[in-house]
């Protein structure tokens, strides 16, 4: 993609100056690779820490007497109960309970909010919220005012990435995982990420955000991180990419994605959705999304059809590639529910040929939050 | 004495006594990345200019790779089985994909030499 229409990074510049190679992803021309390699990149993170441009991704901030109400409108969950710093990952769902984006909300005062939202559905999010915000205020019950921030995003991963912003200078203190806050003016800092691993995500204004990024690739431990290592860090920890496992299409209970929507909330909350999402939970979900091991090397793809033993249609693959860390390929899709336990053997149709892939729980490869 | 060949999709071929051996240069190993898995043919696959030889997977996308002549496969390299690896480490030599027996010799008149190759790919 090479239209007019594609956006680029604020960094763009230091990773052209960093070797990086280009791809197209929602709109944005984003580092896929480094001169490292995504299969260097990835292990790097797992062992040492990553650095991730994700400034594709959009923070808004929610504020006013209603952000609450609006929020709790908009999501599966109980805004009120988000105590200062704390976030939550959440949905914004439609009519019919299905997710029509994935993001983290963080208190991050009384009256304000801040919402990390995907880049393909930013645009759709910020009309979803503004549509919100003027129908609470057409009944003159509530105010709450919705920002889209202009931002430079970055995430650093992995076991030493803790250690790496002590030394550049950024103070995390005692952070835990999935709690934000804001350490400087137009900053805002959480402990989570998209890897598995222990973690921040930074939003600053560029100019900080290079002085930034120069203190910590001055750091040996610290390297550029594409978005391909990105994509198999996040599907080794079995986390969904929205668009491909979670859709419009999909709600959160075949999703099984229910940990996210706190019991209070799925019996009697207001948010949109509530009575499809109810209506689902009673007679249960007819699908369900499942971690995939295919047998031997070969990677089972997006899109490839399942097969039960018999031959039988049994769900497709919606995520797939090859897992640097795990040393074998990993995959994760949709199968009947009646065969979602751990360990069913089914078939996935590649190029004509019939590989054999075991549902496996997720994650791959162990989560390694800092919780406490 | 061996000639060697290249095509506009970044293929080499080493002609030797009527048999090519057939890999990917190091340009195109370089825009893949590194591969985790090399779908390879069965010896005796007869295959025409064009059709797909070899399936080539990095970590994240499957690419083919064609037949740049008739021929018929007399040998895959199944080293690659246990590692894939070696098409970035050695794309035109150890990395080899696959070897064909030349149905139309005059097919290479069509190919690209080494010099024409560099042009190519700037």
């Amino acid at each position: 993609m090479t239209g007019d229409d594609t956006k680029h990074l604020p960094l763009e510049d230091l990773h052209v100056a960093a070797g990086a190679r280009f791809g197209a992803f929602a709109g944005w021309s984003m580092p896929l690779t480094y001169p490292a390699g995504v299969m260097k990149e990835h292990l790097h993170t797992r062992e040492h820490a990553g650095l991730f441009d994700i400034s594709h991704m959009k923070l808004f901030e929610i504020s006013g007497s209603g952000a609450e109400a609006l929020l709790n409108r908009a999501c599966p969950f109980d805004a009120g109960a988000l105590e200062i710093s704390q976030s939550k990952y959440t949905f914004f769902l439609n009519e019919a309970a299905g997710i029509i984006d994935d993001l983290i909300v963080t208190r991050l005062g009384r009256q304000r909010f801040m919402v990390v939202a995907n880049a393909g559905n930013a645009e759709a999010d910020e009309k979803h919220l503004r549509q919100l915000a003027l129908d609470f205020d057409a009944k003159g019950e509530f105010d709450a005012k919705v920002d889209a921030l202009d931002r430079v995003f970055l995430a650093i991963q992995g076991p030493e990435a803790w250690a790496a912003l002590s030394r550049a200078g950024i103070e995390n203190g005692s952070l835990l995982f999935m709690h934000g806050f804001e350490p400087r003016e137009n900053w805002f800092m959480s402990r989570s990420g998209y890897t598995g691993e222990d973690g921040f995500e930074i939003g600053l204004p560029e100019a900080e955000a290079r002085n930034l990024v120069a203190k910590l690739l001055e750091d040996e431990r610290v390297m550029w991180v594409g978005l391909a290592a990105r994509d198999s860090l996040r599907l080794e920890a079995g986390l969904c990419l929205h668009g491909l496992d979670i859709t419009p299409e999909i709600d959160p209970a075949s999703a099984g994605l229910m940990w996210a929507i706190p019991k209070e909330v799925r019996a009697s909350g207001a948010f949109i959705g509530a009575d499809a999402l109810r209506a689902i939970l009673e007679r249960g979900p007819a699908q369900k999304r499942v971690g995939l091991k295919p047998e031997g090397r070969q990677p089972v793809r997006a899109g490839a059809a399942l097969f039960d033993a018999d031959g039988n249609a049994a769900g497709h693959v919606t995520s797939g590639g090859f897992g640097p860390s795990a040393g074998h390929p990993v995959a994760m899709g949709y199968v009947q529910a009646s065969l979602a336990k751990p360990g069913t053997k089914l078939f996935a149709d590649v190029r004509g040929t019939k590989i054999p892939v075991d549902t496996n729980p997720l994650p791959f490869t162990p989560h390694r939050y800092r919780k406490g | 004495m061996a000639k060697t060949y290249f095509t506009e999709d970044h293929e080499w071929l080493r002609v030797e006594g009527g048999i090519a051996t057939i890999g990917i240069t190091d340009y195109a190993q370089e825009q893949l990345g590194d591969l985790v898995f090399v779908d390879l043919p069965e010896p005796g696959k007869k295959l025409a200019k064009g059709d797909t030889a070899v399936v080539v997977e990095s970590v994240k996308a499957a690419s083919d790779v064609y037949a740049p002549v008739d021929g018929e496969i007399t040998e895959a390299n199944t080293a690659l089985s246990s590692d894939p690896s070696l098409v970035n480490s050695a794309a035109t030599s150890d990395g080899w994909l696959w070897k064909m027996k030349l149905a139309n010799e005059s097919q290479l008149e069509g190919l690209l030499d080494e010099a024409a190759y560099k042009a190519h790919i700037g």
